[in-house]
């Protein structure tokens, strides 16, 4: 979980003790972790008409993962990220329509290199640059790749895009249905894997000089950290995961269009994690949950009133929840443990 | 023998206003010099400029032996340069064992290291917490930095370029912003480090400076106005004088933000 | 004239009409975020409310065109008081991040208000005899709103210009924009200065918004669209200064007009291109601060 959230209590073991003990330990998985694994698979039995939804929702996870590294981790505010997620869906897109590539776990290495590639050169560029020149920079780039694609739109398919794609049997063993259900446990086959690398990167040395550069980057110059390929590095990985996350939505879609690079698409994959929790991991899980469902319930309702609602939630969220969902059920979690003290 | 550190003719000008002039200093291993002079003078501007925070317009710094002028400020920490900030820079959301730990990690180039945990590193957590024993910071290893009082937080500070390792260390004002009931703490510490590291301390108390400095040297105005050992900085007229209207002004040990 | 002239003078003219557009919504949100670092998203909101306002004032209650867009530019104004008041003051000392999500949400709120009570159609305003048809410049002819967009731009630049660079308000602005603490230090009120300024920004956002009906088209959605166009003239120009956003609303209108011209549907190009050939060089913008 976070950094420093989960400090052992005072007890009978000397302060020296506890402390190497809580760092040595912090990385161990908790029972607590398997939650949502079990409700993942719980859904699976419980809604089965809607695992075509639910592998949208998985997808969502991974690209609210992908930017938590970046901007709950690294500390890095970005306005582009949908770029990556859709260099991921536009590969394995234009690989099934043009190139007769329908291979779905090669589609997610193909993409996971493509998007990873395109972080890599545009991180390189433009982590030099913070706040307002960073929010444009990355808004730039994520709409220049969209208007490259509507240049050509022969090729992509411009905002019409790529339909009635088809993809290969999993392993050449599983067909797709028409309910989705392969797909679904693909999805969290591939949510799982994805997940447990970002996890380990976190409770890494390398995410710990992450949290760092997120704290006081100042600070991590003077130590001597090369904040800078510290970056390009975590970007590089986050956007590959993004991709990864783009070729998924193409391949349980069946379908790919040029709105994959809307800002509308960036800025909701942040709303998700903001309002999950940041820098925790799991803040991706529930933000992306929370708002998936809601959505589908309410802009089923009315569109505006769903629209109005999330505005609603953002300025609350900020104002007395800046920590999101997983922020509130510390804090209640942290009261109740105050009052267990006293 | 090769200087720890030397600084030959260094330059800045902030648009038209001249705020480094010509300085040349050297430190060889083992020193101990304090930089003092008025408000103003720009001896936190020097600091940034040797530790390349700030980059000069002309002049050379050398780290023991190497020309560093154009590299980064992390190389320059790489090769055994650290500081401390006027102001506490600290990881302040993460506890005080973890900021030690993350400049040990960096140190080591452990922090390169994507896939063990940062807990596998046992070393790293016991060299940690030796040194949070030497500064008597062993209680406060699992507090976060935000909530200890500021006192503690300037402990932190230098326990931090202590677990750098050092060859040469750069102190501004240590004890600046530390209530005088807990200055004692920070100065024990700066009396007892490592004979070998090279210690430049900008201060402004003079009790200070003449019991840890075993030469002077003296900024006015971006421009070294003169150096020499305590004695003779004390019975320097000139020296007096520019201090003079400073004497009137001076009050408790913290002293002044400007530099 | 020869073909490649008109199409050249053309370009220029509609892209001075954009720019002045482009200038008199920016202006506003440029001098408060080089101001107070206040990241406003919701400005395109009050652009959008502005324009709506002019609709509702000239279409229901049948007040002239131009009155409406001087009482709408004035409403909005007003009202944005109350929110700097209530809410954005709360969230200066706040991580950018925070003021993103924050106006954002305001932004959102505001589309949906839109939405329900004008619908999702594009919306036009009637407008009176002189400003429609063309006008005759001479050499050519040129549509009389476009012509009139250029004349009021420049007037409200040149008023713009007297006030920051002659007046003791302008200076106060200027200064604080520079330095707040040493604006503050010499007995600046800062405080005052960024509600008024946050007041006549906004207000000048709603005049844009109450022009953009006929250039552009209004929907709830222009709120968000033309936000990132703002934007990205505050950030080329540099946050806080007049020059730098007349200079970005310049060159961006006029590349994006050409660009819309020479190639149609891809034109939108060359906006984004420039913004970053720029930003890379000059991360700051034209005139800004480092």
């Amino acid at each position: 979980m976070a950094a420093s959230d989960t400090i052992p209590a005072a007890g009978v073991a000397s302060t020296r003790e506890r402390a190497a003990d809580y760092l040595l330990t912090r990385h161990r998985f908790h029972l607590a972790e398997a939650l949502p694994w079990l409700i993942a698979i719980a859904v699976f039995f419980i809604f089965p008409t809607r695992m075509t939804f639910g592998s949208q929702v998985l997808v969502m996870i991974m690209f609210a993962l992908s930017l938590d590294l970046i901007l709950g981790y690294a500390g890095i505010v970005t306005l582009g990220h949908a770029a990556f997620f859709g260099v991921g869906a536009y590969t394995v897109g234009l690989a099934a329509a043009r190139l007769e590539w329908t291979e779905p776990i090669s589609g997610l290495f193909a993409a996971a290199i493509a998007a990873g590639l395109v972080g890599f050169i545009t991180g390189w560029f433009l982590l030099r640059y913070r706040g307002l020149t960073l929010l444009m920079l990355t808004l730039a780039t994520a709409i220049l790749l969209q208007e490259t694609g509507n240049l050509r739109s022969d090729i992509s398919g411009g905002y019409d895009g790529l339909p009635g794609l088809t993809f290969k049997p999993l392993l050449g063993l599983f067909e797709y249905d028409l309910y989705g259900h392969t797909y679904y446990l693909y999805a969290l086959a591939v949510l799982a894997i994805v997940f447990y690398l970002v996890r380990r990167i976190v409770y890494s040395p390398f995410g710990q000089a992450l949290t760092g550069i997120r704290e006081n980057v100042r600070r991590m110059h003077a130590i001597g950290s090369p904040v800078h390929w510290r970056l390009v590095t975590v970007y590089t990985i986050a956007a590959a995961i993004a991709g990864v996350a783009g070729a998924l939505f193409t391949q349980t879609n069946a379908y790919v269009t040029l709105t994959v690079f809307d800002f509308d698409n960036s800025a909701k994959v942040m709303v998700m994690l903001i309002l999950g929790g940041t820098g925790r991991l799991y803040g991706a899980f529930i933000g992306a949950t929370v708002y998936m469902v809601l959505e589908d319930y309410f802009s089923k309702l009315s569109p505006t009133f769903w629209q109005f609602g999330i505005g609603l939630m953002l300025v609350v969220a900020v104002l007395f929840a800046p920590r999101g969902i997983l922020g509130v059920f510390e804090n209640v979690g942290k009261y109740f443990a105050e009052r267990k003290r006293t | 023998m090769t200087a720890a550190l030397q600084v030959e003719g260094l330059n800045r000008t902030f648009g038209a206003l001249p705020v480094t002039r010509d300085v040349n200093l050297t430190l060889d291993r083992g020193a101990r010099r304090a930089l003092i002079g008025p408000n103003g003078a720009g001896k936190t501007t020097l600091v940034n400029l040797i530790t390349g925070a700030l980059k000069p317009h002309s002049g050379r710094v050398v780290l023991n032996g190497e020309d560093i002028t154009a590299l980064s400020q992390a190389y320059r920490a790489r090769r055994g340069l650290a500081r401390t900030f006027q102001i506490n820079q600290l990881f302040r959301g993460l506890t005080v064992l973890e900021n030690l730990c993350m400049t040990i990690g960096e140190r080591d180039g452990h922090c390169n290291n994507l896939w063990r945990s940062a807990g596998a590193k046992r070393e790293v957590i016991d060299e940690a917490l030796g040194h949070l024993d030497s500064l008597r910071l062993t209680d406060d290893a699992l507090k976060l930095v935000r909530e200890l009082p500021y006192g503690r937080q300037r402990l932190v500070e230098i326990a931090i370029a202590l677990a750098q390792r050092p060859r040469v260390l750069l102190l501004d004002e240590p004890a600046a912003g530390v209530p005088s009931s807990e200055s004692h703490l920070i100065l024990d510490v700066v009396a007892a480090l490592d004979p070998d590291i090279a210690v430049l301390i900008i201060e402004h108390d003079m009790d200070v400076v003449f019991r840890f400095a075993r030469e002077i040297t003296v900024l006015v105005q971006g421009a070294v106005f003169t150096q020499g050992t305590p004695d003779e900085i004390m019975n320097n007229e000139q020296v007096r004088a520019v201090y003079l209207g400073e004497e009137s002004h001076r009050g408790a040990r913290r002293g002044g933000h400007h530099g | 004239m020869p073909q490649i002239a008109n199409i050249a003078v053309s370009i220029l003219f509609d892209g001075l009409a954009y720019a002045m557009f482009l200038f008199i919504t920016s202006v506003g949100l440029s001098v408060t975020m080089g101001l107070m670092g206040f990241v406003n998203l919701a400005h395109g909101a009050f652009a959008m409310a502005g324009g709506y306002l002019v609709v509702t004032l000239t279409r229901t209650l049948g007040v002239g065109f131009v009155p409406s867009l001087i009482i709408a530019a004035v409403v909005v104004g007003a009202v944005s008081v109350f929110f700097e008041r209530f809410l954005y003051r709360r969230l200066y000392k706040s991580t950018d991040l925070e003021q993103v999500l924050l106006t954002i949400g305001l932004a959102f709120m505001a589309i949906a208000t839109a939405t329900y009570f004008y619908g999702p159609i594009p919306k036009s305003v009637p407008l009176p005899d002189w400003l429609q048809g063309d006008v005759n410049l001479g050499f050519r002819y040129f549509p009389s709103y476009r012509a009139f967009l250029i004349v009021l731009g420049a007037a409200l630049i040149a008023v713009l210009w007297y006030v920051f660079e002659r007046t003791n308000i302008g200076a106060k602005i200027r200064a604080a924009v520079d330095n707040r603490r040493m604006a503050e230090s010499v007995g600046i009120n800062v405080d005052r200065l960024f509600t008024l300024t946050f007041a006549v920004g906004s207000g000048l956002a709603a005049l844009g918004g109450g022009l953009a009906i006929q250039l552009l088209g209004l929907s709830p959605s222009f709120a968000v669209i033309y936000l990132v166009l703002f934007l990205i003239v505050v950030a080329v120009g540099g946050l806080g200064s007049l020059k730098g956003t007349l200079l970005a609303a310049l060159v961006l209108g006029v590349f994006d007009t050409g660009g819309k011209y020479l190639l149609a549907d891809a034109g939108g190009f060359f906006v984004y291109a420039v913004t970053v050939a720029v930003l890379l060089v000059k991360p700051a913008g034209f005139y800004g601060r480092e």
